[in-house]
């Protein structure tokens, strides 16, 4: 395991489904086109091909994170 | 709506103490007179202190511990900015806008302790229009204090709305939708200040935890889910309202003081990113999460309404499961397209005499659908319709063979 892992922001993300068709082994499209990316950190056999698919995303809401930064931090009142 | 304390042996009567009978605010002067000066001597250290050992979690629905939240502002370089959550924009949620029309004063007094808590220089209260005015009246009747300023913010009757990145969004001249990516509003929120956001209810409890301290508040509650908590009961209820209820007391006991339907069906608890859970679960659950979790529930904004025999809870839920993809902020495709394709299936359900829907997909894109968005929007929805495959089983049997709806009662969930 690397101690990387895929994250999309969804608000970016328009569903043009390249990064699914680029690593399917880690991404499934939706029934619409939108990633589903599958859980926990990256195995390194993958680790080129998810960074191919990060390189093709063409609005930037594909990203590998370093599993212990940029957890995100969410909360409500 | 109205506000009553539901009574027991002994008074679980706080926040809603000395309301009045004629529906008017309390005034300065009775607020004054019930819980004496705010006791704004105490130093900011002192306060976190307080509100720390009292235990006191986030009332808004997420029950974060207040106290970390005030801490994650206390030691900004930039003078921090208290926003003041009174944006509820849950339909069937009432008890925020109960609290700022009945006891505005509390609210306030809660505002300015949490700023002097944090260091603050500027509050911001939002709310919805309908309590306003009240807001405005009450702040024109209490004296200002000295180095903190207070504004009044009108904010859209939007669900979403509430959501506290969406607030702050909004507040800063954007638009009512959540953001995904840092900074959080702790970091950068208002005016690009840090911004500690706390609902209205949660800073009524902390006027009191400050002037009363830690052991008072935990004289009620459970020694893990202290105090007490605003309820908004409605549905198939004698008197509908607003309730103060300790946590951990049994729903059944409110049940039976609301006048509840005896025979009713189920109870959704939590509001619309709730769980429905069966009429007997709700004789035997006590309100506390520890007691809910055991039956898949949780309390969240502490809405509960009561299901009737007359009325289906499929079509409640396919009510609200639209209701709930039309308030999409509309940012993030699986919320957009998932939401609204649960609500068509839903629907599928209960249009026709035969169900149209396919079960597999349907409960595909539930699974699917969760923790795919910016905000919890799409989670919350997911929770509810679960539920309601769970706890309506033989009605959702019923539909899928076409042996007709017997519930054809009005509906009980409000959807605006």
């Amino acid at each position: 395991m690397s101690d990387l892992v895929l994250r999309v922001n969804p608000i970016l993300c328009d569903g043009r489904g390249l990064c699914a068709e680029l690593l399917p082994e880690w991404i499934e499209p939706d029934e619409w086109g939108y990633p589903i990316i599958a859980e926990g950190p990256l195995p390194r056999s993958l680790e080129a091909h998810a960074r191919r698919a990060v390189e093709a995303c063409p609005v930037v809401a594909l990203r590998l994170e370093r599993v212990a930064a940029g957890q995100s931090s969410r909360r409500g009142t | 709506m109205s506000a009553g304390a539901a009574s027991s042996e002994r008074s679980t009567t706080r926040l809603l103490a000395g309301l009045r009978s004629d529906g008017h605010a309390v005034t300065m002067a009775a607020h004054a007179q019930l819980w004496g000066p705010i006791p704004l001597e105490l130093r900011p250290d002192e306060l976190r202190a307080r509100v720390a050992a009292s235990g006191l979690t986030g009332r808004g629905g997420a029950g974060f511990p207040t106290a970390a939240k005030l801490e994650s502002v206390a030691g900004s370089r930039l003078r921090p900015v208290v926003l003041a959550n009174g944006a509820e924009g849950e339909p069937p949620s009432g008890k925020d806008k109960a609290l700022l029309a009945y006891v505005p004063q509390l609210v306030l007094d809660g505002a300015l302790l949490a700023a002097r808590a944090v260091g603050a220089d500027r509050v911001v209260l939002a709310t919805t229009s309908t309590v306003h005015a009240t807001v405005v009246r009450a702040l024109a009747e209490r004296p200002r204090v000295k180095r903190i300023s207070v504004e009044a913010a009108v904010v859209p009757d939007r669900f979403v709305t509430g959501e506290e990145t969406a607030l702050v969004h909004l507040l800063n001249g954007g638009p009512a939708v959540p953001t995904y990516t840092p900074p959080r509003p702790y970091e950068r929120g208002i005016g690009d200040a840090p911004t500690v956001v706390l609902n209205v209810e949660t800073l009524a409890h902390l006027a009191l935890v400050a002037r009363f301290g830690p052991g008072w508040f935990r004289a009620l509650g459970t020694a893990e889910e202290p105090g007490t908590a605003l309820v908004t009961l409605s549905g198939a209820v004698r008197e509908p309202g607003v309730y103060e209820i300790e946590l951990g007391s049994p729903l059944g006991r409110l049940l039976d003081q609301a006048g509840a339907d005896a025979t009713a069906q189920a109870c959704l608890v939590g509001g619309y990113f709730g769980t429905w859970i069966s009429a007997a679960d709700a004789r035997s659950v006590a309100l506390s999460n520890a007691a809910l979790s055991r039956v898949g529930a949780a309390l969240g904004a502490r809405a509960i309404v009561v299901l009737p025999q007359a009325s289906c809870g499929i079509v409640e839920t396919a009510r609200v499961a639209r209701y709930l993809s039309d308030e999409s902020a509309g940012q993030c495709g699986p919320c957009v397209n998932g939401l609204a394709a649960i609500a068509t299936s839903l629907e599928g359900l209960v249009r026709r005499p035969r169900a149209t829907t396919n079960m597999d997909v349907l409960r595909r894109r539930l699974l699917q659908v969760a923790g795919r968005g910016a905000c919890r929007h799409p989670d919350g929805a997911v929770t509810l319709v679960a539920s309601a495959l769970r706890v309506f089983s033989d009605e959702l049997e019923r539909h899928l063979r076409g042996r007709g709806c017997q519930r054809q009662g009005h509906p009980v969930l409000p959807v605006p």
